[in-house]
């Protein structure tokens, strides 16, 4: 009986309250230490861009409000075109990852398809390989086509690990969309590719928006395609170009000009993820958890 | 019955075609490039000259494995992934248990901790390069000020130090991924289960270790899978930091390093089929280990 005492024991309200503030406090000093954990870098390098010479070393928490370093960065023909190139070669191979991608998510995700599964697990394996694992095949493959040292290289090695990762998620996707409305069409006597474009796909714009969101991102940040197999400068994509960034010596690191290029390919990037978050959470999670 | 069987070969058939562009796709820049690694490994093909090669039986592969460089990045590539992913795992639990509270503002706090993850890896290797650098660093500084060091430590140069740098940035880069999986996996835990709970008097500290934890696991498991996985192939981190150091090469910089600075295809080739073999043995393990749980739990 006294044992029970001791841990059922009754609070005054005032101690409730108490306690409860405290862990209210808690729950919010809590919050904000990882905020500051995973955003002050990427303040602290908005704050860096913006300083110049002497100014740069200096411990001051807020902008210095000074261009330059951008305004250098914006005439630098080289970074420019690496920017383009960026966008371009990641804007076509996740539209061509996701036309190919919604195709077979139909068949894998709607269809009687028994050998489905393995061409599943397929998918799977490639998009969990190493990239190093294909480099010399590859290599012969952009060889072969005649696209070395061209952007148009990137497209086709990025769809390795653009495809695999539209097809998986938009199979999940796909999956629970309601039965109903295709079986309709069937009976109406609609043909599979009709179903697919007319009834499925404008129910799939979030999901299509979101794993398009996500496929780009995987291509904008690849490095090891774009570091091997790129020669030249006016090439190159942005992440190949700002690794390759370097000053004279050690010691004359442009930091101010690397901390603008980074926030420069950062910021669409992050502009989007605010803005379609539930999504990307939704379309990473379908993937992992579910499959 | 016959109509139904009918129907069924002609779903079939549709799903052939709807697959076709996929499965060459796959094909071409998949299975193919993969399939003529494995063969040139088997080669003395030299890069600049590719149709012109000998076979030489399991020479390349005896020579890689008796490349000490080689089991150095073996060595660097195990310790990053265990370390690492050991840490995101713990860092990422215990900030999706604190995300998963209610609080004021919960939607954005969620989607602005997936801001290292959008970087490209090059910009955060950069970002940090920069904020430990060891005479203007942001972290020196600090360090300094509050009279810990006497001068800045040169966290991305010192041989002893850099492995762990690395480790350091990667944790804060591949957080933000576990934290989202994990929050995922306790949001299809069932209110009901800790209501239960409360009723029988169950201690809140119990109440992680026996509810949380064991209903969380699949989750956490696919998780430490996916990221053990990309861990294991990492190559832009530690390139951008350190290039080709011996401190922190990885298998993947060691594979490309023979094939593309020293131009030899068969040694690179046979170089990234060991890393083949090595990975897809450590993913069999992984998921031997993940079903055993589920059959036992």
């Amino acid at each position: 009986m006294t044992v029970s005492v001791a841990t059922t024991r009754r609070y005054s309200n005032a101690t409730y309250r108490t306690l409860r503030r405290v862990k209210t406090a808690g729950l919010y000093a809590g919050v904000a230490a990882v905020l500051v954990y995973m955003l002050f870098p990427y303040y602290w390098a908005i704050v860096s861009s913006t300083k110049t010479g002497q100014a740069l070393y200096q411990f001051t928490l807020l902008p210095a409000l000074d261009f330059s370093n951008y305004r250098q960065l914006f005439d630098n023909p080289v970074f420019m075109g690496a920017l383009v190139n960026s966008g371009v070669v990641a804007l076509v191979s996740t539209a061509i990852s996701l036309v190919i991608g919604i195709l077979a998510a139909y068949a894998l995700g709607r269809l009687h398809f028994p050998p489905g599964r393995i061409v599943l697990i397929a998918v799977l394996m490639i998009s969990v390989f190493p990239q190093v694992v294909v480099l010399s095949g590859m290599f012969e493959v952009i060889g072969w086509l005649g696209l070395y040292n061209r952007p148009s290289a990137l497209i086709v090695s990025y769809l390795i690990l653009t495809l695999p990762f539209t097809t998986w998620i938009l199979t999940s996707f796909i999956r629970d969309l309601p039965n109903e409305l295709e079986e309709a069409a069937l009976i109406d006597g609609c043909s599979r590719l009709r179903i697919l474009t007319h009834v499925l796909l404008p129910l799939m714009g979030p999901a299509i928006a979101s794993t398009g969101l996500l496929s780009f991102i995987l291509a904008w940040n690849e490095f090891l395609f774009a570091l091997t197999f790129i020669l030249t400068d006016e090439n190159r994509t942005v992440p190949v170009a700002i690794g390759l960034l370097t000053g004279s010596s050690r010691y004359e690191y442009p930091f101010g000009q690397i901390m603008a290029a980074s926030v420069t390919v950062t910021l669409p990037l992050l502009v989007l993820v605010l803005i379609f978050q539930r999504k990307i959470v939704a379309g990473l999670t379908s993937g992992a958890v579910k499959g | 019955m016959s109509a139904a069987r009918r129907m069924e070969r002609q779903q079939r058939r549709t799903a052939w075609i709807f697959l076709l562009p996929l499965l060459l796709t796959l094909v071409a820049v998949a299975i193919w490039p993969l399939a003529r690694s494995i063969f040139f490994s088997f080669t003395d093909a030299y890069l600049d000259a590719p149709t012109d090669y000998g076979f030489v039986g399991l020479e390349n592969f005896v020579e890689v494995a008796e490349d000490p460089v080689f089991w150095g990045a073996v060595r660097n590539t195990l310790v990053f992934t265990l370390v690492s992913v050991g840490l995101e795992t713990l860092l990422g639990l215990a900030i999706a248990l604190l995300l998963h509270r209610a609080f004021l503002g919960r939607g954005i706090v969620r989607a602005a901790i997936l801001i290292p993850w959008a970087m490209p890896m090059v910009v955060s290797a950069r970002i940090w390069e920069w904020m430990l650098n060891d005479q203007f660093g942001l972290i020196n500084k600090l360090l300094v000020a509050l009279g810990l060091v006497g001068k800045g430590i040169a966290w991305t140069a010192d041989p002893s130090l850099i492995l762990g740098t690395v480790i350091f940035i990667d944790v804060w880069v591949t957080t933000p991924f576990m934290v989202l999986l994990i929050l995922a996996g306790l949001q299809l835990i069932p209110e009901e289960i800790y209501e239960a709970a409360d009723v029988s008097g169950v201690p809140h500290w119990k109440r992680f270790w026996s509810i949380t934890l064991p209903l969380a696991t699949p989750a956490i498991g696919v998780a430490i899978l996916f990221r053990t996985l990309d861990a294991l192939r990492m190559f832009d981190l530690s390139y951008v930091l350190a290039a080709n150091n011996e401190n922190t090469m990885t298998m993947s910089i060691y594979a490309r390093d023979q094939l593309i600075s020293f131009q030899d295809l068969g040694l690179g080739a046979a170089a990234s089929t060991w890393v083949f073999m090595i990975i897809g043995l450590i993913a069999i393990v992984i998921v031997g280990l993940l079903r055993l749980d589920r059959a036992t739990g």
